[in-house]
């Protein structure tokens, strides 16, 4: 692999295995292959969308990546001031540091942040935490950032609960959270799933403009290809703990190449009544990859599955031409 | 029999709270004719789903109609008694809800929630007669009949919320209100229901209101949409047109702020401000502080909902957006 | 990213103010909300009554009583013939069959009463919250250790305990207050604690404290710890109300070395043979009475706090 500069976070062969029926005196009789085999690389400031179904892995690749759990097997290289830095498996004072390079952003705005902290202690926690500025300079910080994130002026907002606010305004808090030890990169899990309509999209944006103003490199994980499409230069389609398909952002809207892709963007509807949608041609229900099979991890719903995608393992992500990539025998 | 399965007339209903009455569904109209699907969209708290509690008066304890009727095949169900709206619930007018998981039982076989619900409203049958019956509901939403005898966790999200379905059609309603049926379940999942619930709806000729947040689904679902905003219906016309030619400007915003996987990627509309807060609706327009066409009588006078063109009718001074 | 500068505004006002008026504005909605229960209030009402009560007894030894027939141990009124007397003038609540005036005993008792009811509630609450916090944070091993210690705990018989321990040692207020914290109730309240723990627990908050760097006694002290303390301030309530009546029920049976509470008024009552005489009603009653109002005053509120703590049980 030829190593770029300009790759910030640099995902190889992350995988996390889940036990299944384990006890403390009890081995696990199965596992369950949350993310297997993932290789992703994400270039400084650029918006990468992972996008999925429920269950296919894409919130455990956030975790991994902000090292809320522990991976199994693979690393994550983080490019730093001091070169490229491995923190899949950093623990201790060394972990601490890392944590101010990322950060996250969670999906449910009312669940994100303690009932009873205050917006500011909200907020300053990062700072607090990693024993950042003096108190004066904190709060000057946090009124800074909350005006940034849109919440003006920020002093009728320091010292107000969660609760006194709305959704859009909370996950503005939990923006400005996020940003407020200037992070290299944010983790972003559904961001404005929960948010209205109206409201989303002023969220939407606030995302991008501080992407463009502070140089934040986002992983945009979502379910909404329609958000992902506006949100990111490129896109990763994950299924069952396998990323099936990677390219740029129209790319793999416009021009899929595997078939679960082609399902998934069939069926999307479309806020427009004189469209039709193709039919969708694969089978069955998602499952869970306990235990899979060695081969390809879409082939009991694939409609172009046969003899050599159940004789083979899973197939490797192969470059289609400029940077789409995708995982799939018959292409 | 009239042409309308479905009358709303100025229906206004509140739920009490510790801070005053709050004004989920204020002054609403709108009609529904047979075999007809209509679309009722907004963002949470825009009073949809109280709209659908009140059709079939399930309502909490702190909630009251205060005014306006309801009429389902021309009986008006607003007076009746708890006791008299059993007769009508289900068998004239039935839901499916939100939550799958919650509205079924956990200590009962799929089966038997079904025949219970059937046993009440139609004892004529017999239980042979029942059972066949549900094979054939079960069919029609596409399940395996063999799974009939199953518990609700025995389901996946999306066979749970066919067997929702099921049960909402047990009893040969006229109409059926479906609150979010999909939202909790993935595309692929949601687009496999959506398509029975479109099917279901013209096969047996049956009148539908469905609710979403999600303007996209109700543009594949309804023939016409009602938009609701701040409690009150805000514009109501065919689907196309509303997709196409809205002229209320929340209308205008929502369609214009709606990303979409299709067609060109269009510059995304942001709406000012935030849903007010019903406890204290701003006077006027409900929309006025966020539209941007607002003037002076936007602020004072409240807008009839009356027709603009043909079948198309909105609550605004200024529709368009036209001065 | 733009550089920190210091707040220069005139109208500036310190953290620490703004955190007082926060809680000063809590504590003012907490109270409304609480002060619409009548049965809270009532109880509330109770408990400042005893409150005055108690600081009462040494204001009137010091003034109006003389310590030599008032004291409630030592005291003795040579000018009644016969004791036990019933209620007069001079003694408003009667003398016991030592001449020791009642009224004054009931008086000095009530602040060992509280004292003895506080300290047993803290330490069970200290107990129970760290247990319930520290079990559902950690889990696997640390959670089944701590569990199964609640476990024998709740299945510890304290009473028969507390009675073979006063018989090995000297069981004064202290002691006592102490056994019935560590001993009584912590189990059951341990168990509510750390299933709210749980709740709490996998927050989105406490993931968001620890991509920030928080390690886990920043995590336990300020995002959990505050969730839990209402839910244990409500079971000090009730633990108040057993501890308690704990004492009362050791004192009657004579096993604890205090000098005077209402648990040993009765026992007074008893060991000379009062206790099924009604025309003796003042030597029963006054005691009993007591404790059964205190009891109640301190569930009432414990009550009412559970409207205040639980959103489900508050009435729209």
């Amino acid at each position: 692999m030829t190593q770029d500069n300009n790759t910030l976070v640099d995902v190889q062969n992350l995988s996390k295995l889940f036990p299944i029926g384990q006890g403390v005196f009890k081995q696990a009789e199965s596992f369950v292959h949350a993310v297997s085999g993932v290789n992703l690389k994400i270039k400084r400031g650029e918006s990468v969308g992972l996008v999925g179904e429920s269950g296919c892995g894409k919130t455990t690749t956030g975790k991994l990546l902000t090292r809320l759990i522990d991976p199994s097997e693979g690393n994550i290289f983080l490019d730093t001031d001091e070169g490229r830095v491995d923190i899949a498996h950093m623990r201790g004072k060394e972990m601490k540091i890392f944590r101010r390079r990322v950060q996250m952003i969670f999906q449910d705005p009312y669940e994100s942040m303690n009932p009873r902290l205050t917006i500011y202690d909200t907020v300053a926690e990062p700072l607090n935490v990693q024993g950042i500025g003096t108190v004066a300079e904190r709060e000057a910080r946090v009124s800074d950032l909350l005006e940034t994130v849109g919440l003006t002026p920020a002093s009728s907002f320091l010292f107000r609960y969660p609760h006194e606010l709305s959704g859009g305004q909370r996950q503005r808090v939990a923006i400005a959270r996020a940003l407020v030890i200037n992070p290299d990169f944010v983790v972003a899990d559904e961001p404005t799933s929960m948010l209205d309509v109206s409201v989303r999209t002023g969220v939407m944006h606030l995302m991008q403009d501080l992407a463009d103003r502070f140089g934040v490199t986002y992983l945009y994980i979502t379910h909404d290809l329609a958000v992902a499409r506006y949100m990111c230069d490129r896109i990763a389609v994950m299924y069952l703990g396998k990323i099936v398909e990677i390219g740029n952002t129209e790319d793999v809207l416009q021009h899929p190449k595997h078939p679960y892709t082609k399902a998934l963007l069939s069926a999307v509807p479309v806020p427009d009544p004189t469209y039709t949608r193709e039919p969708i041609l694969i089978k069955g229900g998602i499952s869970r990859p306990v235990d899979p099979e060695p081969r390809c991890r879409f082939y009991d719903r694939c409609p172009l599955a046969d003899k050599i995608c159940e004789g083979n393992d899973h197939p490797p992500l192969e470059d289609q031409g400029g940077g789409h990539l995708a995982a799939c025998y018959h292409i | 029999m009239t042409e309308n399965v479905l009358e709303v007339n100025d229906l206004t209903m509140h739920y009490m709270t510790r801070k005053g009455p709050v004004f989920a569904v204020d002054g609403v109209t709108f009609h529904v004719k047979r075999g007809e699907a209509i679309g009722l969209v907004g963002e949470s708290g825009c009073g949809k789903t109280s709209i659908a509690i009140s059709l079939l008066k399930l309502l909490p304890n702190n909630a009251k109609i205060l005014n306006g009727e309801i009429k389902i095949n021309d009986v008006d169900t607003v007076p009746l008694s708890d006791k008299e709206m059993n007769k009508y619930r289900w068998k004239n007018i039935s839901m499916v809800f939100q939550a799958a998981m919650n509205s079924m039982n956990p200590v009962y076989s799929v089966e038997e929630q079904i025949a219970e619900a059937m046993r009440e409203h139609m004892p004529h049958l017999s239980d042979q007669e029942m059972s066949e019956k549900i094979d054939y509901l079960f069919n029609l939403v596409g399940l395996d009949p063999a799974l009939k005898t199953q518990y609700p966790h025995q389901y996946s999200g999306g066979m749970r919320q066919r067997a929702v379905i099921a049960m909402a059609l047990s009893c040969d309603p006229d109409i059926i209100i479906a609150d979010e049926p999909t939202t909790a379940l993935d595309v692929i999942v949601q687009d496999a229901i959506l398509k029975r619930i479109r099917e279901i709806q013209e096969e047996l000729n049956m009148a539908m209101i469905y609710i979403s947040h999600d303007i996209a689904v109700i543009a594949e679902v309804s023939q016409r949409v009602g938009v609701m905003y701040a409690g009150k219906l805000v514009e109501m016309s065919s689907t196309e047109d509303i997709f196409h030619h809205p002229i209320h400007p929340y209308t205008m915003a929502l369609m214009s702020s709606f990303p979409s996987i299709v067609g060109e990627k269009t510059e995304l509309v942001t709406l000012a401000g935030e849903p007010p807060d019903l406890l204290n609706p701003p006077a006027g327009c409900r929309f006025h502080p966020r539209c941007p066409y607002a003037t002076e009588i936007c602020r004072e006078q409240e807008p009839d909902f009356k027709e603009h063109a043909v079948g198309h009718y909105a609550a605004c001074w200024h529709p368009g957006g036209v001065k | 990213m733009s550089t920190i500068s210091s707040p220069v505004d005139a109208t500036y006002i310190p953290l620490w103010r703004v955190r007082l008026r926060l809680f000063w504005r809590a504590v003012k909605t907490n109270w409304a909300m609480f002060a619409e229960n009548p049965i809270g209030l009532f109880g509330l009402g109770l408990i400042i009554f005893f409150g005055l009560f108690a600081l009462a007894h040494p204001i009137l030894i010091s003034t109006v009583w003389e310590a030599k027939i008032y004291d409630p141990v030592n005291g003795f009124d040579i000018e009644i013939p016969y004791h036990p007397s019933p209620p007069s003038a001079k003694h408003l609540l009667g003398t016991d069959p030592m001449g020791r005036d009642v009224l004054s005993q009931l008086m000095f008792s009530t602040r060992y009463e509280f004292a003895l009811g506080m300290i047993s509630a803290i330490v069970t609450v200290l107990i129970a919250t760290s247990i319930g916090a520290i079990a559902a944070y950690y889990g696997g091993i640390t959670d089944i250790l701590l569990m199964r210690i609640v476990d024998l705990v709740i299945m510890i018989p304290y009473l028969p305990i507390l009675i073979v321990m006063s018989a090995l040692m000297r069981v004064g207020m202290i002691e006592l207050a102490l056994f019935i914290g560590i001993l009584s109730g912590f189990g059951g309240t341990a168990i509510v604690i750390k299933s709210q723990a749980l709740t709490v627990k996998v927050k989105p908050y406490i993931e968001a404290a620890r991509i920030s760097g928080g390690g886990d006694f920043h995590i336990i002290f300020t995002h959990m710890v505050p969730n839990l303390l209402p839910i244990a301030l409500l079971y000090m309530m009730f633990v108040v109300t057993g501890a308690i009546f704990s004492e009362a029920v050791l004192s009657f049976f004579g096993l604890t070395e205090i000098d005077m509470s209402w648990g040993l008024m009765i026992n007074t009552t008893q060991v000379f043979g009062y206790i099924m005489r009604f025309d003796a009603w003042y030597l029963l009653l006054p005691a009993s009475l007591a404790i059964t109002l205190l009891c109640a005053a301190f569930y009432m509120v414990g009550r009412a706090l559970d409207e205040v703590v639980n959103p489900r049980l508050r009435e729209r």
